[in-house]
Formats: C-alpha cells, structure tokens, sequence
C-alpha cells in the first residue's frame, strides 16, 4: 500500500478499502524500519497523525464531502511552523521551539484534511544542497545510502524515495525543492512567487523563497499544489488571483503544438554525459508527444549563481537577525550582569553553523556602506538581466527545459569543505528564483554511468503554473511507458519489507 | 581581486552579533578570497542604464481593512521565551552598557 501514489490511495480511502488510520499506520511501521538508515524525519508525530487520520475517518464514516488528499499522509519540512509541534528548520538554536500557531500552509492541509506524519530534515534553513548543513546530522539518499538526497529538502525527498510518504512539503530559494526531488528521482514544484502563502515558513531569503508540493508522481503534486497554494492576507507578497488550474493540466498532459524551448546555457560543459544523455531523450520522448522544440538562448543566466550568492545572503543576514535569544530559541551566556549583546554574540556563535554563518558574514559585508553598490546593488541588476532573458525566451516557446542539476547525487561529505563546488550545484535552478517564475523537476531516468537518477526541469511563465504540469504529465506518461514500470521500482530495497 | 582580512571579518561579525573564535576567523578571511572573486563577477554586466529588481512582483503598498482579528494571547506569545517574569520577556541588561 505504502508503494501507491497519492492518488490511488485516496481512491482507496474513498472506496472505503482502507482507512486513514491503518494507511497512516503503515507508513509509521515504515518510518520506524527504514528511517534509522535514511533519517529524513527530525520529529515524528506518531499520536498526533494518528488523531488526525482517526478524524478523517469518522468524517467519512458519517458521509462529509472530503477534499481529494482528504486522509493521506505528508511529510512537512521543518522549516513550517506547525502549532505545538517542534519546528528548528536544522538548526540548534530553535531546538525545542513549539510554535504557537500555524502556518498557512499547515493550515491549508489541516483543512484539506491532510494527514501530517511528522518533520523533515533539511539544511539548517534551507542554506545547502544536500542536507548535510543540518545540525541534527546528515540524510542519506535512498538510492545510495552513502550519497547526499539533495538539498535543502533532503528530508522530505528521501522520505518520499523510501515511501515514508507519498506527499510532502518543500521550500525552494535556489532550487531546495527541485534539486532533491532530481537526485531521489522523485517529483517537486516550485510554484510561480507568491502562488503559496509564506506566512509560517521561517524567512531565508524573502524575495525568493517559495514553498511548494513534492511527491512521486506529477498528478500527485499537482493535488498537493492546489490545496495549499492561493491568495492569503498574512502574507503580502501572496499573489490575489485564482490559482492555476494544474490537476487539470496534469490530467491532460497534452502538449500537442506547445513550444518546449532548450536553454542553449542550462547544458553542456559541466553537465555529466548521463545527464546530457537523458535531457535529449526526453526531449525526443516530448517531439513525438506532439510538442515542437526550440533552441532559446539566455545570456545573462551565467551571472545567476554570483547574483544568488549576493541576494540571498544579504537578505538572510537581515532576516536571521530576529534570532537574538531574547523571546524565543536557544539563550546562551544568561548569568547576572551579562549584557543582551554579550547574550546575543554567544547564543548566535553557539545556535549557528559553519553555512549560516559564513552567508550571514558574507550578506552583512555585502550590505555594508561602500560595499552596497558594487555588489548587492549589482546583484539587483543582473535579476533584471535574468528576468529580460525569461521574457524573451518566453516570447518563443511556451515553456522552458534544461537539466535539473549538472551532476547525479554526489557522495556525502564530498563537497563539504569547498561552499563554491557545493553552490554549483544549483546553477540550472538559481535562475527560476531569480525571476518569481514557476519551476518543475520530475525524473528522466537514470545515467548510465553510475545508475542514479537524473532531473528533468520544466520552466513556466508567472502564474502559468499549469502549463509545466502539461509537459510533466506527457513526459512522466512517455518515460513509464517506455520504463513499463515507475523509476523508483529501480531503488534498492530498504531494510523494511515491501 | 577581493578579500577580507581577518580584522574585516571580525568587524562583520561583531555587526551580525555573532561570536567568533580565532580559528573562524583566519578561515572565513581565506573563504572570502576565493567566494568574492566568484561573486564579484556581478559587476562585469550590471550597467548604469539597468535597472535594479530587489523582489519579482511589482507591488508598492498592501492594505488590508482596519479590522481586529484574534491573535495570540500573552501565554502563547510567551510560550517559547528563555525567560519570562510577569507576563513579559525576561531580557538580559540592555542599559547602562555605555
């Protein structure tokens, strides 16, 4: 049961074949044998996912219209407050922090009464790209237990790749939800900028964080999509506009006449040959589907990793500041006479990392009077140039492609001590950030050279969301029928059964 | 080319209220060389004629109706302090430190 997708186990719920709480059931039983080995949750919440599936069960049994994830269980980053439950977003210095309220986005899927099984690890607020920034140890990738599961969701991509769940919650600032959901060979959406509420998501970087839905199929996310996405008066960047029509679009999966445009600088030098051989299968896979693909260029995208590593930091020095150790979080050096700012320079050495610190040095520096102009004022500029470069490219082709990721998984601990090397690794994704736009990575299949999974990433204009959950449906429908089975029946089998 | 001493360093750090050992600091200067001459390429393409983009929706002011909505209640609010006395955060000395 825990191998279905999303939909099929609602199918079964509605069908009255199982129950939320025997289907929550078993992905707990999972959890306890397999998550020792992967560690994708920091926090399971056995009693309170078994009372919320308990709920949805006498809703159904008394008849009540339910949504349609209504008792399927989801795996939610740790970087979401969720009320009375322990939220640290991988950092020490918010261990044991219980938030008083909701999220949005929790709320959303209370309402849609989506089963939460607990909280995924992930880099220490989002900063890194393979979850070995996490304070609280390393994910293992479940296609290889020796290699990193992407990041800065590495928790809830694993546990999707270990079906520790068939959904989960993500947040992309440079490609934290994309990224994974390519070296786990699993699905993940980072939604058009202001599509999903930030209202609970612990800021990094504001202008470009982006919560989205993660799963194993395209349908599967596109569900996941639209129960948490729409307009939300806590936040105000959230967009006021009806919420694209995806579970339609990924219903269809049409793409005859649509234009698919290749980004000439997203491939090439420095993309793995595995890499490269299956970004032009499928790009043969999407020609026969009935799509016309086209050659688009964007000059300005190799300015977007500099850029990112400017924005982003600034606005993490800024936003990271409210962690001063006086209303909420770790408190360090409180003794008679100590002075706030003593308490405040020990508490941030003690409840920081070796990452969060070095952005939030590099972003204060960046920031600094002098300093402004020539590199955050820069940095604004090149995301006009990128932004330029998506509207023309756009003007050519409906959507645009290009490898998720330059390389598959990587093996822990091999980039840990080189932050460019490691930065790298989200120079196909910085660009979608860069510009509010929508971005998609679903698995292309595996590279022949080390037999591990390879993204496949779709770009959408802003708020045409719907339009990469087309070009995902007919890819992922092309790829399985030449598979004749889903990718991950591929992945070694875990310590639990099957 | 680019770079931070450690003395930089150790201001920025003073500036982000974060502590740093000797250690950190040599380290972070020697990081710094290498990430601003990567960073630093900004420069190469960021003309005066562009315009700078500092978030992807154009939106100025949001409103919203001047209405009272429940929020949380003082024990909430207070329910992840370090320190609490009389309902209030409990804070270490802020003034009379010059």
């Amino acid at each position: 049961m825990i191998r279905n997708s999303a939909s099929e186990m609602a199918a079964k719920l509605a069908a009255g074949e199982t129950t939320s709480v025997a289907l929550t059931q078993a992905h707990l039983d999972r959890i306890t044998a397999v998550d020792a080995d992967i560690h994708a949750f920091l926090y399971v919440d056995t009693e309170g996912a078994l009372a919320q599936a308990a709920a949805v069960d006498a809703k159904r049994a008394k008849g009540e219209k339910l949504s349609p994830l209504a008792g399927v269980p989801l795996a939610l980053k740790d970087v979401m407050a969720q009320k009375g439950v322990p939220t640290t977003c991988g950092s020490k210095i918010l261990e044991g922090w219980r938030p008083p309220y909701d999220s949005t986005v929790v709320a959303n899927l209370k309402k849609n009464d989506v089963v939460i099984l607990g909280k995924t690890n992930m880099d220490e607020f989002a900063m890194g790209s393979s979850t070995e920034n996490s304070a609280y140890g390393p994910t293992h990738n479940p296609w290889d237990l020796t290699r990193i599961p992407g990041g800065s969701g590495g928790g809830s991509s694993a546990a999707l790749a270990a079906f520790e769940a068939p959904l989960a919650i993500g947040t992309d600032t440079g490609g934290s939800i994309r990224q994974p959901a390519a070296v786990t060979g699993t699905v993940g959406v980072k939604p058009t900028y202001g599509g999903v509420s930030r209202f609970g998501l612990v800021a990094f970087s504001s202008s470009l964080d982006q919560a989205g839905p993660c799963a194993r199929t395209v349908l599967d996310t596109a569900l996941l999509h639209e129960a948490i996405a729409g307009h939300d008066p806590k936040d105000a960047t959230s967009i006021n506009a009806p919420v694209p029509q995806v579970v339609a679009a990924a219903k269809s999966g049409d793409v005859k006449g649509m234009k698919i445009g290749v980004v000439k600088e997203l491939n090439g030098d420095g993309y793995q040959p595995g890499v490269r051989a299956r970004f032009e299968e499928s790009l043969e896979l999407l020609a026969k589907a009935g799509a016309e693909i086209v050659e688009v260029s964007a000059p300005n995208f190799e300015y977007a990793l500099a850029a990112y590593y400017l924005i982003a930091p600034s606005e993490c020095s800024s936003n990271l500041a409210r962690f001063d150790a006086m209303r909420y979080g770790l408190r360090v050096g409180d003794v008679d006479g100590a002075s706030a700012e003593s308490v405040m320079n020990l508490t941030r050495e003690v409840g920081f990392g070796k990452e969060v610190k070095r952005r939030i040095i590099l972003g204060t520096y960046a920031l600094s009077s002098g300093y402004y102009d020539a590199y955050y004022g820069s940095a604004q500029k090149v995301r006009t140039l990128i932004t330029q470069d998506f509207t023309k490219a756009f003007e050519k082709a409906d959507v645009l492609v290009s490898p998720t990721c330059p390389t598959t998984a990587f093996k822990i601990g091999e980039k840990a001590n080189d932050p460019l090397a490691m930065y790298l690794n989200d120079i196909a994704t910085i660009p979608v950030n860069m510009a509010g736009i929508g971005g998609m990575s679903l698995p292309s299949g595996l590279a022949d050279e080390d037999g591990l999974p390879v993204g496949f990433q779709i770009m959408s204009p802003v708020m045409k969301d719907e339009r990469m959950y087309s070009v995902g449906a007919a890819l992922e429908a092309a790829l399985l029928s030449k598979w004749g089975a889903p990718l991950l029946d591929k992945a070694p089998v875990l310590g639990g059964a099957r | 080319m680019s770079s931070l001493s450690r003395d930089d360093v150790a201001k920025l750090a003073g500036l982000a209220r974060i502590e740093m050992s000797e250690e950190e600091l040599v380290n972070l200067s020697n990081e710094f060389t290498v990430i601003l001459d990567a960073v630093a390429r900004v420069q190469e393409v960021a003309g005066a004629d562009v315009e700078p983009t500092s978030h992807p929706l154009p939106l100025r002011n949001v409103f919203r109706a001047d209405v009272v909505v429940p929020s949380l209640t003082p024990e909430e609010a207070l329910s992840g302090a370090p320190a609490q006395e009389e309902q209030r955060f409990r804070v270490p000395q802020i003034l009379g430190e010059e």
